[in-house]
């Protein structure tokens, strides 16, 4: 399988290439790690005219802190964020995740920005971005604009980018002293998208629930933050029951889309054991 | 339409080449280079027998462009041996029976030929973990498993003999 006939760009700076998607309009993609967008094109459910491959901008690539935010650059890699030192200390959630996503070869390619604005609720970036409160920078041609991650998911492939804006970086804030964290991703085999998948964060503050986020993949059209599940659960001393009932709270916002890896039923079955699985994880990792 | 020139080392030459952009690197590699080492699997990044080494990393070549691969170190299952003799992974692959079809060998080769510089001594685990994007459906991978362990004994002895 070749992919169709398109025009190669290759960019130096973000300003070029926002100044190329303007002039080439809706016929321009991005191509990122290329490993969604490549398969698609090879089954024509995309068939752009130009590929803009940002590859070679460096200026997309790495972590950095000021302050309590962590910024990482939109082409960030997979295995780069599982190795990166700063992550690993301050937001062990996205390592953590990062691990679960496709295979070694793969994460050398897939890029947390690619992840996040291709729209695919499958993908896990954008529940683990819920989840940490992240906001995207993206630019455009009259500069830079920063959206939150409760704004940015809109539908199925469909984010708030516009034709002619790149997401550049993804900025996340150190999480609560204490907080602890966990994603639970039910997949049939190595290399597979979520059947069912949960992010957690919690922090305690003396022994009851000071903060929480539970966000799921696959589960909807869009990656969803359950927020009365949240509620189940927040200024409580969890117990079992609670986990329970917040999970029942979880599995009445599921809205998955029946596949080869299961009915409606059994995800949203599954939904409800991830859910409690990652929130009983990221508690016994909280203190 | 579409054409650009390409330069990259591959494995160890350089080479500048005419290619369509919408060439896949494993088209290229095979039927313009003639390299049909790495192979065509299953065509969608899932079974890696189409993996090779690019600027120090494994890449499965279906799912990139060889235009990308413009000023790149690329190395294939064919710059393995050097002067006819086996790396040691190809060694290791043969003395423990790691391949019976061979389809996916040249993608498990090439992967453990990287993942043993990302990690020189590893557990099974790891092992398992490090080819987990390569798929093999005669050996079982027990073979492959022993196959890989014995190339870190191997590359580390090599290492302690220069030493």
């Amino acid at each position: 399988m070749i992919p169709p006939s398109f025009e190669y760009h290759r960019p130096s700076t973000v300003e070029e290439a926002v100044g190329l998607l303007s002039s080439l309009g809706s016929e321009a993609k991005i191509l990122a790690g290329g490993h969604s967008l490549l398969p698609m094109m090879k089954l024509r459910f995309a068939m752009p005219e130009h590929l803009v491959d940002i590859n070679r901008i460096s200026e997309l690539s790495g972590v950095s802190v000021v302050g309590d935010d962590i910024t990482i650059g939109a082409m960030t890699t997979e295995n780069a964020v599982i190795a990166d030192p700063i992550l690993n200390e301050k937001v062990p959630l996205l390592p953590e995740a990062a691990k679960l996503i496709a295979d070694p070869q793969v994460r050398n390619r897939g890029t947390i920005g690619g992840d996040i604005a291709h729209g695919d609720p499958a993908n896990d970036h954008p529940a683990l971005a819920l989840a940490c409160d992240a906001v995207m920078t993206v630019v455009g041609p009259d500069g830079a604009r920063q959206i939150p991650a409760s704004k940015f998911f809109l539908g199925t492939y469909w984010t708030a980018l516009n034709e002619d804006e790149i997401l550049t970086a993804i900025t996340v804030k150190e999480f609560p002293t204490g907080a602890g964290s966990a994603y639970r991703k039910l997949k049939r085999k190595t290399g597979d998208w979520a059947t069912a998948a949960c992010a957690v964060v919690v922090a305690l503050s003396d022994g009851s629930v000071s903060h929480i986020r539970i966000t799921l993949t696959n589960l909807a059209p869009t990656a969803i933050r359950a927020h009365e599940a949240e509620a189940v659960l927040m200024g409580q001393v969890v117990t079992d029951e609670l986990i329970k009932h917040a999970a029942e709270k979880a599995m009445a916002i599921c809205d998955p889309a029946e596949d080869l890896r299961g009915d409606v039923e059994y995800k949203t079955a599954m939904a409800g054991q991830m859910v409690q699985r990652a929130i009983a994880e990221a508690l016994s990792r909280a203190n | 339409m579409a054409k650009q020139t390409v330069k990259m080392t591959l494995n160890g030459q350089q080479v500048e080449q005419l290619v369509d952009s919408r060439t896949l690197l494993v088209h290229f590699l095979r039927e313009q280079m003639n390299l049909t080492g790495a192979h065509i699997g299953c065509e969608t990044s899932q079974c890696g027998a189409c993996t090779v080494d690019i600027d120090g990393e494994s890449v499965k070549a279906c799912t990139h462009l060889a235009v990308q691969c413009d000023g790149s170190d690329v190395k294939t299952v064919e710059g393995l041996a050097e002067n006819g003799v086996l790396h040691p992974v190809q060694e290791a692959f043969y003395e423990e029976h790691g391949l019976q079809c061979g389809y996916c060998t040249p993608g498990m080769l090439m992967r453990s030929y990287r993942f043993l510089q990302e990690n020189p001594n590893p557990t099974e685990d790891e092992i398992r973990s490090g080819i987990s994007g390569n798929l093999c459906r005669c050996t079982g991978y027990q073979n492959i498993i022993k196959a890989v362990q014995s190339a870190a004994t191997k590359l580390q002895d090599k290492e302690t003999a220069s030493a």
